[in-house]
């Protein structure tokens, strides 16, 4: 049964994670064309350094990151009256109320926790690619569009709400294609951040040696655990290849590109 | 955190003797238990580098000519050359790395109780490496391919009008093309295979006596410590560091390809960093 929850598991990541890394990347390509320098500054280094690092290392580490950030900001909203270092040696100390999530919370809280806190992580790091793609999406929009928009009296927002935004995602498909390509394959790291997703179940339910399945009546199946996550993989990332090519055409329906331009013709 | 005399100056050298081939069994066999200086965690992440540097290496040169092979498959007009490749393609690209190596890795195993040929497979050094082998081939083929099919027709012709063909063809007009056009992209491949290496040992392959590589050094001292913010930093620090090293490198091979082309003309080099496989 559990298995089949990790499968769930992984893809409620997929279908969280993709909007909020959307919207993360979003927010980062907006600020990094702002017109506020520290704004921009904020922007551009978000970008950069997220994706000047391996991933994996990233994963790690924000993990413990927010985690005791977290409990750090409670720990001084919580309990002001603790005079004692938080970081003693190599103990990382906060008074009991600021525990998060508390001692005293069920079992799901805990498990719920450490989900948002692997969706937060997945959506900061992709969110730097998303902003990378969109930075550039925007970038690209013709020039003439937002002069024209111009020459109507459109202010700046509303050239950016009703001409940039809506013509950006022709130009940032392909791109976001990818990031959800990657994406995909990126899930199987959630269990480094300790979620109990299909790599910990194939790990769990194929193994013999461990005391707890004794019971089952098999030697090492793990390979064949494996074996079907690769391919449950593999038909995945075909999907996502057959829908994106959909949206593509779909997208580029009646927008100022070679393409738009062929499918008029055929039209 | 060290102690600030005058004496650490030395101590630290003592750490360099101590753990800088740690990653590979030389030196010390424990590894520092408590009081862990800035000097013992720059020291033994850089020496669990050795591992990044060799398994990235590796794969990348033998890499190399298997994805120009797989290229020419995917581009040949005969189906059994033409779906070996391009499955073999697709498995790799498509599927996680992460995957990838605990599939090898219980593959070995197993392979390994039945067969004895197969005992050093399942340790890093060889069945990591075999895996990091396909996956960079069946990727660098991709975009070797893709310059395959971005060769300016003119050149062949080119090619044709002054007598070339088959091996001649190959080796003198289409295959410098090739590269020369798959070069930008192939740079990024390198960044990314090096950025790989670091899931080795957190997959499923285990660190031999402690000898892992630098990720695994990072994540002992941020598990000891409970203290992300050092190991983490200092393992970025070296991968910026080898990803610089890397740009050079492989700007030094562009250079030379492109050495011909008026200066003009020269497709520089673009580096997009890092996404997972």
């Amino acid at each position: 049964m559990n298995l089949y929850w990790s499968v769930l598991t992984v893809l409620a990541l997929l279908a969280i994670t993709a909007p909020a890394a959307l919207l993360f990347g979003f927010g980062g390509a907006t600020a990094a064309r702002s017109r506020v320098a520290p704004l921009r500054w904020f922007g551009k280094t978000y970008i950069a350094v997220v994706r000047g690092v391996p991933d994996v290392a990233f994963f790690l580490f924000f993990v413990i990151a927010l985690d005791q950030g977290i409990e750090y900001l409670r720990h001084h909203a919580l309990c002001p009256e603790w005079t004692d270092p938080i970081r003693q040696g190599n103990d990382f100390l906060v008074c009991q109320a600021a525990k998060m999530p508390l001692g005293t919370a069920p079992q799901w809280v805990h498990e719920t926790y450490g989900f948002a806190l692997a969706v937060l992580t997945f959506a900061i790091v992709f969110g730097a690619f998303a902003a990378n793609v969109l930075f550039g999406a925007m970038r690209a929009v013709p020039r003439a569009q937002l002069e024209t928009a111009e020459s109507y009296g459109m202010n700046s927002r509303q050239i950016f709400r009703r001409v940039l935004v809506p013509q950006m995602w022709v130009y940032a498909l392909p791109g976001l294609g990818n990031l959800w390509m990657v994406l995909i394959k990126a899930t199987p790291l959630l269990f480094l951040l300790g979620v109990e997703d299909i790599v910990y179940w194939a790990r769990e339910l194929g193994g013999a040696e461990t005391p707890r399945f004794t019971d089952y009546p098999h030697g090492d199946w793990r390979v064949w655990y494996f074996l079907a996550l690769l391919v449950f993989y593999l038909i995945f990332t075909r999907i996502s290849e057959v829908v994106i090519d959909r949206a593509m055409k779909r997208l580029t329906l009646g927008q100022a590109t070679t393409g738009g331009e062929q499918q008029r013709k055929l039209a | 955190m060290a102690a600030p005399d005058g004496a650490s100056g030395m101590s630290c050298l003592q750490t360099i003797q101590d753990y800088g081939l740690r990653a590979i069994g030389i030196g010390e066999r424990l590894l520092p238990r408590e009081g862990f200086t800035l000097c013992e965690q720059f020291t033994l992440i850089g020496s669990g580098m050795i591992w990044n540097v060799y398994f990235g290496l590796t794969a990348l040169v033998l890499g190399f000519f298997f994805a120009t092979a797989l290229a020419l498959g995917k581009a040949s007009p005969r189906w059994w050359l033409r779906k070996p490749s391009t499955w073999f393609i697709f498995v790799f690209r498509g599927s996680p790395l992460f995957i990838q190596f605990f599939f090898a890795y219980f593959l070995f195993l197993s392979l390994k109780s039945h067969y004895p040929f197969f005992d050093p497979f399942s340790s890093a050094w060889l069945g990591a490496l075999i895996v990091l082998f396909f996956n960079t081939s069946a990727y660098s083929a991709e975009i070797f391919h893709g310059a395959l099919q971005s060769i300016p027709k003119g050149d062949v012709e080119a090619a044709d009008a002054y007598g070339l063909s088959g091996w001649a063809r190959f080796r003198r007009v289409i295959w410098p093309t090739t590269l020369r056009l798959a070069w930008p992209a192939y740079t990024n491949e390198a960044i990314f295979l090096f950025h790989a290496t670091t899931l080795v040992f957190i997959s499923s392959f285990p660190a031999w006596q402690q000898r892992g590589d630098a990720l695994y050094y990072a994540g002992y001292f941020a598990d000891k410590t409970f203290n992300p913010f050092i190991p983490y930093p200092i393992l970025a620090f070296y991968f910026i560091l080898l990803t610089l090293v890397i740009i050079g490198a492989y700007g030094v091979v562009n250079r030379r390809l492109n050495r011909h082309l008026p200066s003009a003309n020269r497709p520089k080099l673009r580096w997009r960093f890092n996404m997972i496989r």
